[in-house]
């Protein structure tokens, strides 16, 4: 089992493909189908958001490890416009592309754990972890 | 990947039949809507029980088939969302608001039926 898999992100079959690969890698780790469906759910909406606001970026899925727990981390990368305003895009149903705008405080409930990194014109990195119980 | 649609009857139904990209979901919107003028039908249903995933961007178009076909004369019954697929939409926070749904196709295409006969009561 690889420990690091990436699926660069430039097509909406490419989603498909990052949340395919990421319940594969969950159900290896021996998350229940209940969690994978979660991870997979949270997969296709940070993968998304690469594609509405950067065109294009990369979804990194990885195994990791602390202490004596193990999980999935995706980490999802784009270098595109940013987030202005990241307070308001945590609130539920804010957007600017015409969407619910459910994408990330939706994905924080999905997952363990939730980091945003962004500045604007550089980029945006979204973190989210889960830990196997 | 494209969804199969087959008339029964007054009805048209919709298997979705594995992971759908959004230009599928899109296209599958499109094409009831036109197959509930062209057959007149009164009822859809989409069994989306195939599906592992229900984003954000495929429950919205799941309610804008809803919506149009409606718009067209004809009610719309989401059939066979998974038990874990349901709870992700519910963590996510998405809602399908005012759009039918039902535990698999005998239900969906009963409650059309019911519907039919009893002059659109969602009581139901």
């Amino acid at each position: 089992m690889a420990d690091e898999t990436r699926v660069p992100i430039a097509s909406e079959l490419d989603i498909v493909t990052a949340r395919q690969q990421g319940r594969g890698l969950a159900a290896q780790l021996g998350f229940p189908l209940g969690d994978q469906t979660l991870i997979a759910t949270a997969i296709s909406e940070v993968a998304r958001n690469i594609l509405q606001y950067a065109r294009r970026g990369e979804v990194r899925l990885e195994l990791i490890q602390q202490g004596r727990l193990r999980g999935i981390q995706v980490v999802a990368r784009d270098d595109g416009p940013g987030i202005a305003d990241i307070a308001k895009a945590m609130q539920d149903g804010y957007s600017t592309s015409g969407g619910l705008g459910l994408g990330l405080p939706g994905c924080r409930r999905l997952m363990d754990e939730f980091d945003v990194d962004t500045s604007v014109g550089k980029g945006t990195v979204v973190t989210l972890k889960k830990w196997v119980r | 990947m494209h969804v199969p649609i087959l008339k029964q009857g007054p009805n048209l139904i919709a298997t979705v039949q594995a992971a759908l990209t959004d230009a599928d979901l899109v296209e599958l919107r499109d094409e009831l809507a036109a197959k509930v003028g062209n057959l007149r039908s009164r009822g859809v249903v989409v069994d989306v029980t195939a599906l592992d995933v229900i984003d954000s961007f495929a429950l919205r178009t799941l309610r804008s088939i809803a919506y149009t076909t409606r718009l067209r004369g004809a009610e719309t019954v989401i059939v066979g969302i998974q038990p874990n697929v349901a709870f992700a939409m519910v963590q996510l926070g998405m809602k399908l608001e005012d759009v039918a749904t039902a535990l698999d196709l005998e239900e969906g295409l009963a409650l059309l039926n019911r519907e039919l006969r009893g002059g659109g009561n969602h009581g139901g």
